[in-house]
């Protein structure tokens, strides 16, 4: 069933969300407001949401270092996110994980992680749980061409399969492990030419088109649901910026072609949805236009939020080490 | 009062656990079959939803326990503390740091039982002490239980326990018996032994001897022997090492003036050390003797007979140590 008009505009403005979060972040990340790495998703943005679209809010997701898009896009609060990177106590981990590790348990948000396909083992395990607790609750992973090619990202799907869990692994094939392009790391063309191996569908989607990732998963979900097990999904998808912000020897020492980049910038996840929802007239540029300018105010408030966030005491060096 | 295996107490726990609380589950290699002799017909009592048999895929069940374990889940997983190294991302990149890092959002009650075998042939990849890693770690609990009723009681304390728990289950406790009381002749009606409390094993005045794991047994052999000397020996079990009774060591060696502390770990950064320093910096002006540290030597562990049994510590090597302290 295509997406109704809400969805589609939910779609739109959650885009527009991380686009403009990204871009703030960028800004003050030069200006030396924010320190420490970040890893933009700019470019990614209807994977994220095309994916999340397809879930309710008793659905977990898990992801990476590309961190700020998956909660974002899971319907996560713009001014917790943006707290976080600064390392305020208002953030969603209280300043204790900043940009890598945004967790927000009350909508599903399982946590993102450093380290690269470590958290996929962990969304096979909430989908375990999902099944034992006889819940219709499924489990979501975002991880990259680079972790697709980690022990932990095969272990679990074998798992995942042998045991018809609840778990959608989404591979955001966006073609480089840091510098190391997929076609020199992955042994096969695709990464969802795997799935038969562990048998389970294998799905190949552009990941630049929101409403395509989000049909996708839309079947992977049903399927899940059913008790059927899991699915992956690869998205095809390229970040528009480099690596991680301040990672300066990456951008001197080019990996990518400047028209590479050039040929994926035209293929904006935006601009293809606005495209999408308004030639079939379900939504006018108008309503666009709106979304985009409420957005940006959205990005503003939460910015301000975090600017006056105070940082944490010393006193909770010691905290949330151990629970009763 | 029932008197039982190490193994028995372990598998008694597993059961009476999860006959309470329907989240706990079990999962590791070969768990049907029991290889270990810990989990002998609970798949026929509780299904396979909560007696897995996992793939030989540590670090992938690792990290699917601790999945399972924010969302609600009380997974207890059986391994060896070899394979440990395997999981280690899972162990050390998720569940020591997951809570610390979402700000206190997530629960981790994860318990790993390892089968800690060692001086037995089975060279390196087979005979790994490593508890010292992980107590360095922030952000796990560490456990040894030396014998039947305290692997029972601490076992049902870590399946309760909101935290990732680790139990070492060492090959020489493994072999012991002991009494475990029936739950019908406990106040409360079961045994829970809690974290962070040593057991004085033995009470002495001359020389406080702290037993890690299997050192504990080698601490009760050389002092039965040094007792003909006229040497009394206490002895101490910290039973956990994290979270670690310290005043309990300390006030045996304010009283005896002497510590020797037996650790089949290696002998650098082991608990040995820790512990040496605790004292050194805490009770230095009770000590009559410098502190000896009976640990493991720093070398791999070789295959061959004759070589194996030079690593570890010894009821011998205690007891020169014991000596020297007095002399």
């Amino acid at each position: 069933m295509p997406p109704d008009k809400d969805l589609l505009l939910q779609m739109l403005e959650r885009m527009w969300r991380i686009r403009i979060f990204e871009e703030t972040v960028i800004e003050i990340h030069s200006s030396g407001e924010l320190q420490g790495p970040a890893h933009p998703y700019i470019g990614q943005e209807a994977v994220a949401v095309g994916a999340c679209a397809a879930l309710k809010d008793t659905d977990y997701i898990a992801g990476n270092h590309r961190s700020h898009g998956h909660p974002i896009a899971k319907g996560g609060d713009l001014g917790g996110a943006m707290a976080e990177l600064l390392g305020k106590s208002g953030g969603y981990c209280k300043g204790k994980g900043g940009s890598m590790h945004l967790a927000d348990f009350s909508i599903g948000i399982l946590g993102e992680s450093g380290i690269v396909a470590s958290s996929v083992p962990i969304a096979t395990g909430a989908a375990l749980a999902s099944k034992q607790q006889g819940k219709d609750f499924i489990s979501m992973v975002f991880f990259g061409d680079g972790a697709s090619n980690q022990g932990a990202c095969h272990e679990s799907m074998n798992m995942a399969s042998l045991w018809s869990l609840p778990v959608i692994f989404l591979c955001e094939n966006n073609q480089y492990a840091i510098t190391t392009s997929y076609k020199n790391s992955v042994s096969v063309d695709h990464i969802s030419d795997r799935a038969p191996a562990y048998n389970m569908p294998g799905v190949l989607v552009d990941g630049q088109d929101a409403i395509a990732v989000y049909e996708a998963t839309v079947h992977a979900v049903e399927r899940a649901r059913a008790g059927e097990g899991p699915t992956l999904i690869e998205c095809m998808t390229y970040r528009f910026e480099d690596h991680s912000l301040g990672l300066d020897r990456v951008r001197d020492n080019p990996y990518r072609s400047d028209e590479e980049v050039d040929e994926w910038r035209q293929r904006d996840p935006i601009p293809i949805h606005e495209e999408a929802i308004t030639s079939t007239g379900v939504v006018t540029p108008e309503d666009c236009a709106e979304v985009q300018a409420r957005v940006r105010v959205d990005v503003a408030a939460a910015l301000e939020f975090a600017r006056n966030s105070p940082y944490p005491e010393a006193k909770e060096l010691f905290e949330d080490m151990w629970a009763e | 009062m029932p008197n039982m295996t190490y193994m028995a107490a372990i598998a008694e726990a597993t059961r009476e656990e999860m006959e309470r609380d329907e989240s706990v589950y079990l999962m590791g290699e070969d768990i049907r079959a029991s290889v270990y002799g810990a989990s002998a017909g609970l798949f026929e009592i509780f299904g396979e939803d909560r007696v897995i048999d996992t793939p030989l895929s540590e670090n992938g069940f690792f990290g699917a326990a601790i999945g399972s374990s924010l969302v609600g889940q009380r997974p207890i997983v059986e391994t060896v503390t070899s394979f440990f190294w395997v999981g280690m991302d899972q162990m050390i990149s998720q569940a020591a740091k997951m809570r610390y890092m979402f700000g206190g959002q997530a629960k981790l009650p994860v318990t790993w039982r390892a089968r800690m075998f060692y001086a037995r042939g089975a060279a390196a990849h087979h005979s790994d002490r490593n508890y010292n890693i992980f107590m360095s770690t922030p952000g796990l609990k560490v456990i040894c239980p030396t014998n039947p009723y305290d692997a029972k009681g601490l076992m049902k304390t870590a399946v309760r326990d909101n935290n990732p728990c680790l139990i070492f289950e060492d090959g020489i406790a493994i072999s012991s018996r002991g009494e475990v009381p029936a739950n019908e002749d406990l106040p409360g009606g079961e045994l829970l032994v809690p974290f962070g409390e040593a057991r004085i094993v033995r009470e002495g005045t001359d020389c406080t001897i702290v037993g890690i794991a299997g050192g504990v047994a080698h601490a009760e052999n050389a002092a039965k022997i040094l007792e003909g000397e006229g040497i009394s020996c206490e002895i101490i079990d910290p039973r956990t090492l994290v979270p670690l009774d310290k005043q309990t060591i300390l006030t045996s060696v304010e009283k005896t003036g002497r510590l020797v502390v037996v650790d089949p770990a290696h002998e650098v950064c082991s608990v040995a050390s820790e512990i040496s320093s605790i004292v050194a910096q805490e009770a230095f002006w009770s000590l009559q003797a410098p502190i000896i540290k009976v640990a493991s030597a720093q070398v791999n562990v070789p295959y061959s007979p004759a070589l194996e049994p030079l690593v570890y510590p010894t009821p011998e090597r205690v007891i020169e140590a014991v000596r020297e302290t007095m002399s």
